[in-house]
């Protein structure tokens, strides 16, 4: 870990003008994922912005019926409220399949979003990595390499690794919508669709927030109803990341929407996917992973994200 | 005391403590917090600096420079050592890599460097700063299967006895498959850790880690040139080893020579994403088993060919271990290939041998019981034998493999298991049931104490550690029960170089060879007692000393009285086989859509001669079985051919089994005494409990699904293709 300067702001406005003027800065929120990585020296922030003292921990109700959610608002917190429960099951069943009750203790709403990548070869500071050291190549693609984890589809020759997060994949069924606010102090609004980038030949960018930019509320549209269900698939019952997981919103007419986490570097939906969920999951799985490139070692995530579905249209 | 003879009698068949349900001495301290582990050393090193290492970058070459000047430049550091700095050091016993000195890498993550500073954070983040620059080595192949292929056939066999060839070319039935084991790394709770105080360059004390004081004592004598005199190695409390901690490693060495370029004591703990690399690993195997069975079930021949990889000059699994021994049969053709590849160094693992070749040998086991259309219980006890088979001569000292299989049978309920494999559904799970059995040789290694009657408080001192297993308990309560006197009065001092030296704590030798030493000990202090007092074959019981009319409390002695013996192991065991024998039954379901695989229940009975304490032979079985249930499902050090090192490294990516992985466990132990073992009457167990998990789960697998998986662990990829169409 490299050292640093921190602070802890009093309010949205005055983290990002902090965030604006001091080079090299970060928000901190659980720290879940961003001390891990301070401490491989994957990422060396010059100055650590403490965002815990901003409120941002409510979840209250919208205009439309939906619901706006603190960025703070912790996972256990968020996995366990009523309205949640009540009415995006999907959110809920999402997030209680990640981590461990003591990590989603810590966890918050907008830093889950904002996870890196559990790729090995990100994770070992030894090995060239084009997300961590852009032009340095990708240690997953190499001749040999342990991909079995990492990505299929949406993936690029500079980069293979995949988005982490199960509650995201939750949010992106669920059509999540993304409030921050700027450097320069503006609010403005991301859908969850375009929050995060695929990695093309830049990897090392992977959201659309600009540099300082604060995520302050996720906000959810109004219930859209029909069964929600999350299936996580995985080698051991707990504690792991998906080797393919997904979330379903299914109606009683059968149409419904359909999001894959553990396959792409980001939660991975297409509406012409859903659009083939009468169709059954071979149908939607011929379109949702149209133009998938696996390596030979996680292949098997194809096959078993159709069937994965099938289970759950099964259940539905 | 020299063990010459089968014990017949003595007075643990009137045990009144040792055999009973008894709670860890040392729980209290564990559960507060206050037992000292190595790096937490703060009441007897409580100035000690931090250490951390830096480890190699690449799988194998030479460095050829360092460029360690902003390391040593960065705020709070106080020394830095690095690999070029020094000679190569002397290797100890078992280090067959270097741990430290020199410019050759011959493993990822090889320690290279070693930075001291003020606080922890100050220590990584300078190591971070060493440049280092690398001539890689040639691209080495390490394809284990390929090698296997080229070494097939070749050289003598270990074990060879019958016409194999006519066996199975005359036989009913003919098995033949090929099965493949990964790379498991041990992954105990606590890292290699140790403190140690060299500041003046003269003695050394180093409070470590380890499971064998002696053997690390020694091997720090000899990577460093000193006398043994002037090192003390003390091992309190352990984390954890599963053999991972038998040997001397980089974290006590690392840490000598910070202390001594600091001039004071220096703690240093492998960082996790280290050690799997850094240590030492159980390799991977692959092995080809033929079994040729007669139609009535009698085996008639077993032909077991194995291959593992180490670095020139080490010990590869020898997955064949089991296979002379386990199962009858008139032929056998035995041959282990330990092959050299530039691979981070392989070595023991809890069951070394057993615990591989029982993941391939009990699955094809299975697969001939079926072939033979037999119920696999059945097929096994057919397969008994209470002799060596290559040597009708050596009977076992006491084997109930036959009660182990039946016993668990009723138990589980087997009669109702699953008998049309796929065939059994509960919703979207297939069901299975799988047995397989278990066998662990019951090695014994000579073991000293030291016994004090001290104010009618008894004193062992014995450099016997205590790896989580219950050592600490199981002494005292043999001591109490040698002396007459009760749990409370023992006082246990463990596990440092001043004490007599013991077996130490490895291969499920420490229980039967400690406590047999502690005995040794406990009768030497008798005598001397009875001598001291003019008494004539005395008793001692509830704290007295009684010989005919005379009685004396223990108590009432004012003088401290001392006794030193060790057990040494009579030539008249060569005249038996030992083992350890146990039967495992589980239950899984298989999720017919995706293939995740989840155990529903567990069951293990175990032969292991006298259970010394229930409670912690019980927590010994169970421990073993979770591993069982890793090795199975979710264990693989995935091994990045290209570049020579476990990409996996750390605990997020090498899956152990967790909570929620582990069902209803059960645990019966047969009431078995074996006599030949030890004057206890008693084995190891420690490791009993992962041989033959695995492949419980594997049956249990193959029953749920119809699809034979040979290739651990069993995920779901490897099989997804071939679960029902949807």
């Amino acid at each position: 870990m490299r050292a640093f300067s921190y602070e802890k702001p009093a309010n949205p406005s005055e983290a990002v003008a902090r965030a604006a003027e001091v080079e090299g800065a970060k928000f901190l929120a659980g720290g879940t994922n961003l001390l891990d990585l301070m401490k491989h020296e994957i990422e060396a922030p010059a100055h650590v912005i403490d965002v815990n003292g901003l409120g941002l921990d409510e979840v209250t109700e919208t205009e439309d019926g939906g619901l706006r959610i603190g960025t703070l608002v912790t996972n256990t917190a968020l996995s366990a409220h009523p309205r949640i429960r009540r009415d995006y099951p999907v959110l809920t069943r999402a997030i209680a399949a990640g981590a461990t009750g003591q990590l989603r203790n810590k966890a918050t709403t907008g830093g889950n979003l904002l996870q890196r990548t559990r790729c090995p070869y990100f994770f070992d500071t030894n090995m060239p990595c084009n997300k961590r050291s852009p032009g340095s190549g990708c240690g997953a693609l190499t001749e040999g390499a342990f991909s079995r984890q990492l990505g299929v589809i949406g993936t690029s020759s500079s980069c293979i690794a995949t988005h982490p997060s199960d509650m995201a994949v939750a949010m992106r069924v669920l059509d999540a919508i993304v409030e921050t606010v700027t450097p320069s102090g503006m609010t403005r609004e991301i859908a969850v669709e375009d929050l995060h980038l695929l990695p093309g030949d830049t990897p090392e960018r992977e959201t659309a927030l600009m540099p300082g930019e604060l995520i302050t509320h996720v906000r959810l549209p109004a219930p859209v109803g029909g069964t929600q269900a999350y299936h996580k698939v995985r080698d051991r019952a707990s504690y792991a990341f998906a080797l393919v997981s997904v979330a379903l919103v299914r109606q009683a007419d059968g149409t419904g929407r359909v999001a894959l986490g553990g396959v792409a570097p980001k939660p991975w939906r297409r509406a012409d996917a859903d659009a083939q969920l009468p169709n059954g999951a071979a149908a939607v799985m011929s379109v949702l992973l149209d133009g998938a490139t696996p390596t030979e070692e996680n292949a098997f995530k194809l096959t078993l994200a159709e069937r994965t579905l099938a289970a759950m249209l099964k259940e539905a | 005391m020299k063990f010459n003879s089968p014990v017949e009698t003595n007075l643990f068949d009137d045990a009144k403590i040792i055999g009973k349900p008894t709670q860890r001495v040392d729980g209290p301290l564990k559960v507060t917090g206050t037992a000292p582990y190595a790096y937490e050393r703060n009441d007897a090193a409580p100035d000690a600096l931090y250490g951390y290492p830096l480890g190699a970058a690449i799988g194998h070459g030479r460095i050829t420079a360092m460029d360690a000047e902003a390391a040593r430049n960065a705020p709070g550091v106080r020394a830095v050592v690095t690999t070029l700095d020094i000679d190569p050091l002397e290797k100890g016993m078992n280090n067959v890599a270097r741990l430290f000195g020199g410019n050759e890498v011959q493993h990822y993550h090889q320690a290279i460097a070693v930075v001291v500073a003020e606080t922890f954070e100050q220590a990584r983040a300078a190591a971070a700063r060493i440049d280092v620059t690398y001539e890689e080595g040639e691209a080495a192949d390490l394809d284990l299967d390929a090698a296997f292929r080229r070494v097939e056939g070749s050289g003598e066999p270990d074990t060879l006895f019958g016409d194999v060839d006519a066996a199975f070319r005359d036989a009913a039935v003919v098995t033949d498959q090929m099965y493949h084991t990964p790379g498991e790394s041990h992954t105990m709770m606590e890292p290699h850790a140790s403190t140690v105080d060299w500041s003046d360059g003269g003695d050394m004390t180093v409070w470590t880690s380890n499971q064998m004081i002696n053997w690390n004592h020694q091997s720090i004598a000899t990577t460093f040139g000193i006398e043994p005199e002037r090192i003390r190695v003390e091992s309190p409390y352990v984390g954890g080893g599963f053999g991972a901690k038998l040997w001397l490693r980089a974290d006590a060495v690392l840490a000598a020579l910070g202390s001594r370029a600091a001039g004071v004591p220096v703690k240093l703990a492998l960082p996790r994403p280290m050690v799997m690399n850094n240590t030492t690993h159980r390799s991977a195997t692959v092995q080809r088993i033929r079994l040729a069975a007669n139609p009535d079930g009698t085996l008639k021949g077993i032909w077991h060919e194995a291959a593992a990889y180490c670095l020139p000059g080490g010990r590869g699994e020898n997955a064949t271990a089991q296979t002379p021994i386990f199962y009858a049969g008139e032929t056998r053709r035995v041959k282990n290939h330990v092959l050299d590849m530039p691979l981070p160094e392989t070595a023991d693992m809890r069951a070394p041998g057993e615990a591989s070749g029982l993941m391939a040998l009990e699955i094809a086991m299975d697969e001939m019981a079926e072939a033979l259309e037999m119920d696999p219980v059945r097929f096994r006890i057919i397969n008994d034998t209470q002799v060596n088979p290559s040597d009708p001569d050596i009977p076992f000292s006491d084997r109930h493999f036959v009660e182990c299989l039946e016993r668990g049978a009723e138990a589980f309920g087997w009669a109702e298991r699953n008998t049309s494999a796929g065939g059994r559904r509960d919703g979207d799970w297939l069901i299975g049931h799988g047995v397989a059995g278990a066998y662990r040789g019951a090695l014994v290694l000579p073991s000293g104490a030291r016994a004090i009657l001290d104010g009618g408080k008894l004193i062992i001192e014995t450099d016997m550690t205590d790896i989580g297993t219950g050592s600490y308990t199981i002494i005292a309560q043999t001591a109490a029960e040698t002396m007459g006197m009760s749990l409370d009065d023992v006082e246990m001092r463990m596990a440092h170089s001043a004490y007599p030296v013991s077996s130490g704590s490895g291969g499920q030798f420490g229980a039967p060879s400690s406590t047999s030493g502690v005995y040794a000990a406990c009768m030497a202090l008798r005598e001397k007692i009875a001598g001291n007092l003019g008494l004539q074959d005395p008793t001692f019981a509830d704290g007295n000393v009684v010989s005919g009319e005379t009685r004396m409390s223990l108590s009432d002695i004012n003088e401290e009285v001392s006794a030193e013996d060790a057990i040494e192991w009579g030539d008249f065991q060569d005249g038996y086989a030992m083992g350890t024998f146990g039967a495992h039954f589980v239950e899984v379901g298989v999720h017919a859509y995706t293939g995740e695989t989840r155990v529903r229940r567990m069951l293990a009975v175990c032969d292991a001669g006298r259970i010394l304490n229930p409670v912690t032979a019980r927590s010994q079985v169970i421990g073993g079985m979770v591993m069982g249930v890793g090795a199975a499902l979710s264990e693989d050090m995935a091994l990045d051919r290209g570049r020579g090192f476990f990409a996996n490294h750390d605990m997020a990516s090498y899956e152990v089994a967790v909570h929620a992985d582990i069902p209803d466990q059960q645990v019966i132990f047969l009431d078995t005494l074996d006599g030949v073992a030890t004057p206890l009457k008693a084995k190891g167990v420690g490791e009993l409990g992962l041989c033959g998990a695995a492949p419980a789960v594997a049956n249990a697998m193959y029953n749920a699904t119809g699809i034979r998986v040979r290739d651990y662990p069993l995920t779901m990829d490897k099989f997804i293709d071939q679960l029902p169409s949807i």
